[in-house]
């Protein structure tokens, strides 16, 4: 680096004004080309492993790509809107179960989303006093973030089993709560069994951001509170409330794209064909498509739910962030 | 300088790599090849107790081929949660197997993919020709009229296993022949936490099965003879209905069946927590979960009156194995090769006394091996009272759709909520709703 400025300033102070142009035009393209020289293997990896996909998904959506065609779907005819029709058709069976899939999800999702928030926090907020045993129990709700959820779902399936599960063990034969053993994983009661593996496996995350979150807070503001006579609840609501804003818009949009897609928890909890009650929209579109060998209307259904994701993540960006501005005008 | 431009040239040369093998991949438009003569890939099914079990079967039939031909066979044993999937994705993507094992249920579904190497006149020839398999076998192996999608590999049937020693406490003589007999059984076995029967109420593919059959004792077909569903008929519906109340009416199930999917009702009979079970081809199945052979016996599933035949007295479908050729295969000859040496009579009695199944080949089914009691029970159902698989192309949209509404149906009787004819025929009409219309 040092050898070259010598020379570029000898050459700067020998010929000012025309000769400098050319002299300096592909240095200058090779600074402002680099960036983007850099760039470029992560940009065509992300074009490769999802934009490409995506593009191809959405190609998909508008051709009947059912089992005469897979194997060289490039030969599966157009045909146009037939496939989102069907799908937003609520009065035929196709449509009307993709509605109540729709319906169920956004209600696990918002119960989901709030149970973790609101468990996450009060766990973060309780943890912030120094006591014994504090970090270890920092440690111990961390787990089931830590865990594979695999392992994890496959062992509340054991627990959620009707004949010898813990669930109904503790319940029914321990406790006597219930007239008689309860299925969970089959009928209504599996929406409660989805609800609680999620926030079980979700809460964790809520609370190590908020936890991070609370860090920020400065301790003084607490104390001229308290001296001011404001109570712990007060001192909730107007300090540590505010202060954490920022963090909460990031985590509830985080959270709510998480579990409004998750895939992994009902498939490993019920299988290929998810109870009606529990019927998630990613399950649902799985075995739109591939169970029943109709990828064509399973790309439709997933560009709809990709629509859905983008007008609410915009809707919330734009509220929440409007709402700062006039706050902080 | 000098690293920021290794940097540069690094980044361009990964682009260009990474653009490079975007462009490969397969066509899976090929016709099948003889590019690569000395290897196979073989995908076979999960028949044993477990993967293992397949591969230690498998592999020494493999060497012996191996050693006749110089081909090697790569073998991998894909568990049945996967099977219907990963044949989707080869075919999609035209890199699959050569050979691979597919439930005889799906080969006309998967025949309408053609994916599958046609078996043509010129190709049987290649095997020894069509006359050397039973009928009601190679009936499973695609639609009428179209040259068959595999061959058929291994035979299996349903028949009513029934636990001995359960019996003869209840003071129960002889294995129940008709339904009404085997709910007056299963009630008297049905106590003190013991159960008459067992059923894998959350398994859409096990429910098919069944319901075909009971569908089929009324008189009813899921599909009209030129293919299109017809899932509401009065017969249909009674047949459904019928399976289902063995748990909702009769009580003869355990309403924990209800959840079953991973095979739990064979380890309950097992167990001696349940008294019979109606399975396929379950004696293997059953030895490795430790039941000696003399303490179960084996009849024929029963019918509505009478006794087992054609018609309305059929008690089983046509299960079972069919061995197919990948039409993208780059070693077409060596491929079929291999479905001849799998399909020899020689194989086919090694590998279906394995298996505790039925070899769909003539030659080798006079074999003593295959004159055992229960395996006659299986026999003659195969050969007199059992029904192929509907092959019509959406056959295996029929299993999801009909299959999940009889996991519905049962999960309601589970929770003692009444299943009438009405709730039998609506649950039905949606799963005849969600079929293809084209």
């Amino acid at each position: 680096m040092t050898t070259t400025v010598p020379a570029e300033t000898a050459v700067r102070h020998s010929s000012p004004g025309t000769a400098d142009g050319p002299r300096r035009r592909p240095g200058r393209i090779r600074r402002v080309g680099l960036p983007y020289l850099l760039l470029l293997p992560a940009l065509l990896l992300e074009l490769l492993v999802h934009l490409v996909p995506m593009v191809i998904g959405i190609a998909m959506s508008f051709k009947e790509l059912t089992q005469f065609y897979i194997r060289d779907w490039t030969t599966a005819p157009w045909n146009g809107l037939d496939n989102y029709r069907m799908s937003v058709d609520f009065n035929a069976p196709v449509g009307e179960a993709l509605l109540h899939s729709f319906l169920v999800t956004v209600a696990f999702t918002l119960l989901s989303v709030g149970l973790c928030w609101l468990i996450g926090t009060a766990a973060a907020i309780y943890m912030q006093d120094t006591f014994r045993g504090r970090g270890l129990l920092r440690a111990l709700f961390l787990v089931p973030y830590a865990l594979p959820v695999y392992t994890a779902v496959i062992t509340w399936v054991f627990m959620f089993q009707h004949d010898n599960g813990l669930v109904n063990h503790v319940l029914h034969d321990q406790l006597g709560l219930t007239d008689k053993p309860s299925f969970w994983l089959i009928g209504d009661n599996s929406f409660v069994a989805l609800l609680t593996v999620s926030v079980w496996k979700g809460w964790p995350f809520a609370f190590l951001i908020v936890m991070a979150g609370l860090q920020n807070i400065p301790k003084e503001l607490y104390e001229a509170a308290a001296l001011d006579g404001a109570g712990m609840w007060q001192q909730l609501r107007r300090i540590t409330l505010p202060s954490l804003r920022p963090v909460n818009q990031v985590l509830v949009l985080v959270l709510f794209l998480w579990t409004f897609n998750d895939f992994n928890t009902p498939y490993v909890l019920f299988g290929k064909t998810a109870p009606e009650a529990a019927d998630l929209i990613s399950v649902h579109i799985y075995q739109a498509g591939f169970v029943t060998w109709n990828f064509g209307s399973g790309s439709a259904m997933s560009v709809l739910l990709l629509l859905f994701l983008l007008v609410v993540t915009g809707v919330y960006l734009v509220l929440t962030s409007r709402g700062r501005r006039t706050r902080h005008v | 300088m000098r690293s920021i431009r290794a940097a540069a040239v690094g980044a361009v040369t990964m682009s260009l790599a990474l653009a490079a093998s975007a462009c490969g991949g397969g066509s899976p438009t090929g016709g099948g090849s003889d590019d690569s003569p000395k290897t196979l890939t073989y995908w076979a099914s999960n028949q044993g107790a477990s993967i293992e079990v397949d591969k230690k079967v498998l592999q020494p039939e493999l060497d012996k081929f191996e050693q006749q031909t110089g081909i090697e066979v790569k073998l991998e044993v894909v568990p049945w949660s996967d099977l219907l999937n990963r044949i989707l994705t080869a075919t999609t993507s035209g890199q699959g197997p050569d050979v691979l094992n597919i439930g005889n249920t799906w080969s006309a579904s998967l025949q309408a993919t053609g994916a599958l190497l046609p078996w043509n006149a010129g190709n049987l020839d290649k095997i020894g020709g069509k006359d050397r398999f039973v009928d009601s076998a190679l009936g499973s192996t695609g639609a009428q009229g179209q040259d068959p999608a595999a061959v058929p590999l291994y035979s299996m049937a349903y028949a009513l296993y029934y636990n001995k020693k359960m019996f003869a406490d209840a003071g129960i003589s002889k294995p129940p022949a008709t339904w009404d007999e085997l709910i007056a059984d299963g009630r008297k076995l049905s106590q003190d936490g013991k159960w008459g029967l067992g059923v894998e109420g959350s398994n859409p593919s096990e429910n098919i099965h069944h319901a075909v059959v009971f569908a089929k004792q009324h008189g009813a077909d899921f599909f009209t003879a030129d293919g299109k569903p017809d899932f509401t008929s009065d017969q249909a519906v009674e047949g459904v209905k019928q399976f289902v109340d063995l748990m909702a009416k009769d009580r003869i199930i355990a309403p924990g069946n209800a959840e079953y999917a991973q095979n739990q009702s064979v380890s309950d009979f097992a167990k001696g927590r349940t008294a019979m079970l109606l399975w396929q081809s379950a004696s293997a199945n059953l030895k490795s979960q430790g039941m000696s052979e003399d303490a179960y016996g084996v009849a024929p599933v029963p019918v509505q009156s009478g006794t087992p035949g054609a018609g309305t007295g059929v008690n089983s479908m046509v299960m079972g194995i069919n061995l197919a050729v990948f039409k993208n295969t780059d070693n077409l000859d060596g491929a079929t090769k291999f479905v001849k040496f799998m399909t020899s009579d020689a194989e086919q009695k090694i590998l279906n006394e394995a298996y505790s199944s039925i070899p769909p080949v003539k030659g080798a089914q006079s074999d003593q091996a295959f004159n055992t009691p229960a395996n006659a029970v299986l026999k003659d159902t195969l050969a007199g009272s059992a029904v192929a698989a509907p092959q019509v192309a959406d056959e295996s949209q029929f299993e999801t759709a009909v299959g999940t509404a009889i996991k519905e149906l049962f999960a309601d009787a589970a929770a003692g909520r009444a299943v009438t004819t009405d709730s039998v025929k609506a649950a039905l009409e949606k799963a005849q709703q969600q079929m293809p219309t084209k």
